[in-house]
This record gives C-alpha cells, structure tokens and sequence, in this order.
C-alpha cells in the first residue's frame, strides 16, 4: 500500500496560509461582534413582539449562513468531482457540520422567537419546516463522512448528495410552501412588517457580517484540522506498512 | 460471565466508533417523524393527537431496520463461527449481542422521543408516557427483531425479509404501547393494565428471543 | 488425549462432500488434510468444529475436559480472520481471550507473531498477512488442545510461515493435536496425511 503523496502536496502552502490569515480573521470577527451587539441590543422594540423581536439578529443571519454552507459543499462538491482536487474533499467536509449547526441555530432561534406568538414550541410553518428538511439533508451529508471508511470514498458520496441536494432544495421549498398554503395557516411571522426600518436594519448587517466572519473562521480552522488529520492518518498507515516490511 | 461482558462491550465499542450505529437509529427516527405531517398535515390538534402513535411506528421501524446489521458483520468476517464454538452458551452469546444492541440503537431513541414530541405537538404529559412505554416496549422489539435477524443471517437474504418476518410479530407490542401512551392523554383511559402487558410481553420476547435465534443460527450456518 | 473419527460421513446441500472417513490422532501428533478444491477439507474441519453436523459415522475426543464437546475444546481457524476493523489489534486480541478463554496473555502472543508494535494500532489499517498473523496470535493466546487449521499459510510470507511452524512444533510439544487442511505443505514434516477426493 503506498502513501498517498497527494496527502502532503497543496495543503502544506494552504496551512501556512491559513495560519498567518487566522488571527486578522478572528480579530475582525471580534470587532463586528462588539459593533453588532451593542446596535442590536440599542435598537428600538417591535411594537407587537417587544423585545422578544431581537432574536432576528440570530435567527436571520443563521438561515443565511446555514444556506451558505451548503452553497460551500457544492462549490467543493464541484471540486472533488471534476477536478479531484483534495482540498476540495476538505473544503465539503469542513463545510458541513458548520452549516449545519447555524441552521441548528436557525431552528431553534426561530422556535423560541415563535413560542409567544403560537403559544406551542413549533408549528409546521413554510419557512421554518423548510430550514428543518435542509437539516436533514445536512444529517444525511454528515452520516455520509461519519460512516466512510476511507475519506476519498466518503468525500466522493458526499460530493454527490450534495449536489443534489442543491437541485432538489428549490423543489422542496415550493413543495413546503404549497403544502402549507394547503392548510389554514398559523400566524406567519414576518421580520419587523412589511419593511424593514434603517434602525433595524443596520444593527442586523452588522450581525450578519459578524457571523458570516466567524463562519469563515470556523471553516478554515476546521479545515486545518481535517488536513491535519488526515497527515495523521497517513503516517498510521505508513507505519503500518514499515512495520509490516521490518518484522520477520 | 465475564465473556458475556466482554462480548457486550465489544459490541458497544464497535456500535460507537463505527460512525454510524448509535446515532444513525436515532436520526432515522428523527426523519421518519419529520416526514409523517408531510402527509398528515400540519394540523396541530390532530398531530398531537396521534403523536404518541406516530412516535411509536417510528421507534419500531427505526429498531427494527438496524437490526439488519446485527449479525451479518460477525458472520462476514468470521466471527460468528468463532462466537458459536465459545463455553458460552449460544442463546445468551445472542442475549449479549442483542441487550448491546438495545442499549447503543434503542435508547437514544427513547431519549430522542422527547424532542420529536416538541414536533408533534405532544403536551408534557403524555410525553413522559410515551417516552415511559417506549422504554418497556423497546427491549420486547429488539429481542423479537434478534429472530428475524438470525433467519435472514441462516438464509442469506437481508433488508425487507426481516422487516416482514419480524413485523407481524410486534404488533402485540404496538397495541399496548400506544394504547399506554394515549392513556395518558385521553380521560378515563387506565395506563396501568396495558402498560403492565407492555412489560410482561418484554420479559416474555427476553426468552424466546435468544433460543429462537440461537436455533435458527444454529441449523441455519450447517 | 485422541480425536478419532469411524465411517465419517457429511452432506451438503444434499451431496455427499466426503464418506466412510476413518482416522486418529493421539497428543502430540498432526493431521494434514489434502485434496483438491472442493474435496471438503473445510468441510471436515467445521464438522470436527462442531460448525456442522455429521451426516453418519463417529467422532470422539477423548482425554479432554469430560463434559464439554469437541467444538469447544478445539480452536477453529477459519479462511476469515474475524478482525474487527474499528478495534485496535490489541483489542480484537484481548476479547478472543476474554470470550474463548485464554492461556496467555495478549502482549506475549503479540510479541510471538511479531505484532507487538502494532498493538494499539486500528485493525482496518492492517494488511492480509498482519490480520493472518492476528488470528495466529488468537490460535496462541487461547488455550485450547485441539488445533483445526484451515489454510493457515494464506497471506503469510516465508517469514511468518516459519515462524507458524515453529509455534505449531511448540504446540505439539506441549501435547496438542492439530487437524490441518492444506494444498500443500506447511511445516508439519512429521504429520500423517489425509487425502480427500474421489478415489
């Protein structure tokens, strides 16, 4: 069994590049949060929902980030297919369980932020059930790695599922919204009425981009680590085959 | 005995780190729930109505259909043939595997159930109920399961052949789980009688399940 | 201790694999069951295993534990090495000698098939030879009399083959017997032979 030489090629300059990047990301990360905070937290209740509105600085950049994760594992999805690129296998699977998690986040912000209104934990809303199927596409990914014995196979699975993932996501929020309008709606709740006032949206820009940085500072750490642990598996293997050859 | 130890743990070893045992059980539970009020409707009242059944079809399907793997790994690589030539005898070889097996598929889906409850819409109550009844309940699936996964094993066929020999086998323990459950939502419905039944039916399937499988494993692998 | 068989006979699939088989073996000494494919070495060994039942005829072991039956007195080694990948070797060693009972300790068998720098390693990550050698450490580790052997040499490389006859010369030593089903031979100079086939 020979050591794949690929483990060791590219990913070395992408690793010094992210070690150097890291700090300037994690510093801007942390400057947006504070600006972001302290605008959401100053700006002015809804007058129907009260305070309980400012969940939508979470809730919101959640759902976009949870999409935008799933945007990355096609984009890395592409990658792996086409060009067998073996940062991309890395860049899918560090994608997936940081975009999962923000539309965990989206889930569960978007529950709470309902409970005064519906009066119950979780209605079977549009928007909300349609963020609850792409969890489960995002599950499913997951599995995918979790189970697969060898990375490359399970980079490859992956790659596939979530292409089409991506093909079938517009179908199923269609399908999800029709079914919904099916039945007599629940009270739909909307992000602060039918527009949204400059004192709202600015504090929810700056969370969002404060999000989106720490997305992106997640993704790359997660990105080293994977790296690095599939070095580590190599030289497993490596040592395997040496001790293998040196024994009688 | 401390080879039936050994046994379980290894069992539940494998179930962990084999990134997919423990908690794939669970997330199929998790879609399966998901997927009923894509047909029933999101008709809060009704879900939460039959919500107790609706969480009881999933746990079984989802015991069920992990059961698949049970034997066939061991019998793949050899194990199994080694398995039965132990001092242990062969129907409690099988009660070890199948008691690893509860503890690492089914319980996360008794812990689970709560939180798919929040989905239905289940008051708190009957949530306990539910969550109560699967606990006594899962042990009867599981150990019934172990005989359609040894027939399938001895007759080299897998997937749906479980599931249909398995099936009809747990509808006793069905009824009297939901009917537990339900009692616990709906007034003047007792929880004790059926869920003592649910119980008896579990020590019952902890019999005859083991010798069953074990003789099925036995003139099956000649 | 001796394993003897009279007029033994086992069907499969409603054939006769073999019949009328006639041999014993006393401590100390080895069977080499030869033939062709097919012929039903594996056949015979499952059968003395107690894997599969005989069809006619007789098998005894006698001067071994009273009570117990043959299979668990024998030691089956098989053409798979039932290895669990997600457990380390040393794992997969130590719960063969906690389920089958055992005679020495896993590090010293390790270190007898050279594996013990291995030991903490995952066993998906071993070759075929390593995982043969695994199962040969299993052989040592669990003390059994009675050695059944199906193609042990397989995967094995000049190296691990003298180091297998070598345990199995030990083994005899010490009183084993060993039942072993080979297309050639594997280092048992003194064995006798059994030849299965159409005559």
């Amino acid at each position: 069994m020979k050591m794949p030489v690929i483990d060791l090629a590219n990913p070395t300059k992408f690793l010094a590049l992210v070690n150097r990047v890291l700090p300037w990301l994690i510093a801007a990360t942390a400057i947006f949060f504070a600006v972001g905070l302290y605008r959401a937290l100053n700006a002015p209740d809804d007058y129907q929902q009260g305070a309980t509105v400012k969940i939508m600085y979470l809730h919101v950049p959640a759902a976009w980030l949870g999409m935008m994760g799933w945007g990355l594992m096609c984009l890395a999805a592409l990658g792996t297919l086409v060009w067998r690129h073996p940062l991309a296998d890395v860049a899918g699977k560090a994608a997936a369980p940081i975009g999962a998690a923000f539309t965990f986040v989206c889930l569960v912000t978007g529950s709470l932020w309902g409970r005064p209104t519906w009066g119950t934990y979780w209605v079977w809303d549009a928007r909300l059930t349609s963020e609850l199927v792409l969890l489960l596409l995002y599950f499913g990914v997951l599995a995918l790695y979790w189970t697969a014995e060898e990375p490359g196979r399970g980079a490859r699975a992956a790659a596939i599922l979530s292409l089409v993932g991506a093909v079938n996501l517009p179908i199923i929020k269609f399908s999800v919204d029709w079914w919904n309008t099916l039945h007599q709606g629940e009270s739909i709740f909307r992000v602060g009425g039918s527009t949204i006032d400059p004192s709202i949206l600015a504090p929810l820009i700056f969370m969002t981009i404060a999000f989106t940085l720490l997305f992106i500072t997640l993704y790359l750490a997660a990105m080293r680590n994977e790296i690095l642990r599939r070095r580590v598996r190599a030289m497993r293997l490596m040592q395997a085959q040496t001790l293998a050859e040196a024994t009688p | 005995m401390r080879a039936i130890v050994a046994l379980m743990l290894r069992d539940m070893r494998i179930a962990v780190r084999v990134g997919g045992g423990a908690l794939m059980g669970a997330l199929f539970f998790l879609v399966l729930v998901v997927m009923m009020p894509f047909a029933i409707g999101p008709d809060l009242k009704l879900l939460a109505r039959i919500g107790p059944a609706i969480l009881w079809l999933g746990a079984l399907l989802a015991s069920l259909l992990a059961l698949d793997r049970l034997f066939v790994s061991d019998y793949e690589d050899g194990s199994l043939d080694l398995l039965m030539t132990g001092a242990v005898p062969l129907e409690l070889t099988v009660a070890a595997k199948a008691v690893a097996h509860w503890l690492t598929t089914c319980l996360p889906l008794v812990i689970v159930a709560p939180l798919l409850g929040l989905l239905l819409n289940i008051e708190m109550r009957a949530m306990g109920a539910v969550a109560l009844t699967l606990l006594a309940g899962t042990p009867a699936l599981t150990f019934l399961g172990l005989i359609g996964a040894a027939l399938s094993v001895a007759l080299r066929r897998g997937g749906l052949l479980l599931a249909v020999l398995v099936l009809p086998l747990t509808v006793p323990v069905l009824i009297f789980g939901v009917s537990a459950s339900n009692a616990a939502v709906v007034e003047g419905a007792a929880f004790g009688p059926p869920f003592t039944i649910l119980c008896a039916l579990s020590l019952a399937a902890l019999v005859l399940g083991p010798v069953a499988a074990a003789a099925a494993l036995r003139y099956g692998l000649e | 201790m001796r394993l003897q068989a009279e007029n033994l006979a086992c069907n499969r699939g409603g054939r006769d694999v073999f019949a009328g088989l006639n041999f014993a073996i006393e401590a100390g000494e080895a069977l080499l069951v030869t033939g062709r494919n097919g012929a039903g070495k594996s056949s015979l060994l499952r059968l003395i295993a107690g894997l599969v039942r005989a069809s006619a005829g007789r098998l005894a072991f006698s001067g071994g534990a009273p009570d117990a039956p043959i299979g668990e007195q024998a030691h089956y080694l098989g053409h798979q090495d039932a290895v669990k990948p997600s457990l380390s070797v040393a794992e997969n060693l130590r719960f063969w000698i906690n389920f089958l009972g055992g005679g020495k300790a896993a590090s010293a068998s390790l270190e007898a098939v050279g594996l013990a720098p291995l030991a903490s390693l995952p066993a998906a990550y071993l070759s075929a030879g390593q995982r043969r050698r695994l199962s040969i450490a299993r052989l040592i580790a669990v003390a059994r009399p009675l050695w059944l052997l199906d193609e042990p040499t397989t995967a094995l490389d000049a190296a691990a083959q003298a180091t297998l006859a070598d345990l199995m010369r030990a083994h005899l030593a010490g009183g084993g017997l060993i039942v072993a089903a080979a297309h050639g031979p594997i280092g048992l100079e003194r064995a006798r032979e059994l030849k299965l086939g159409p005559p």
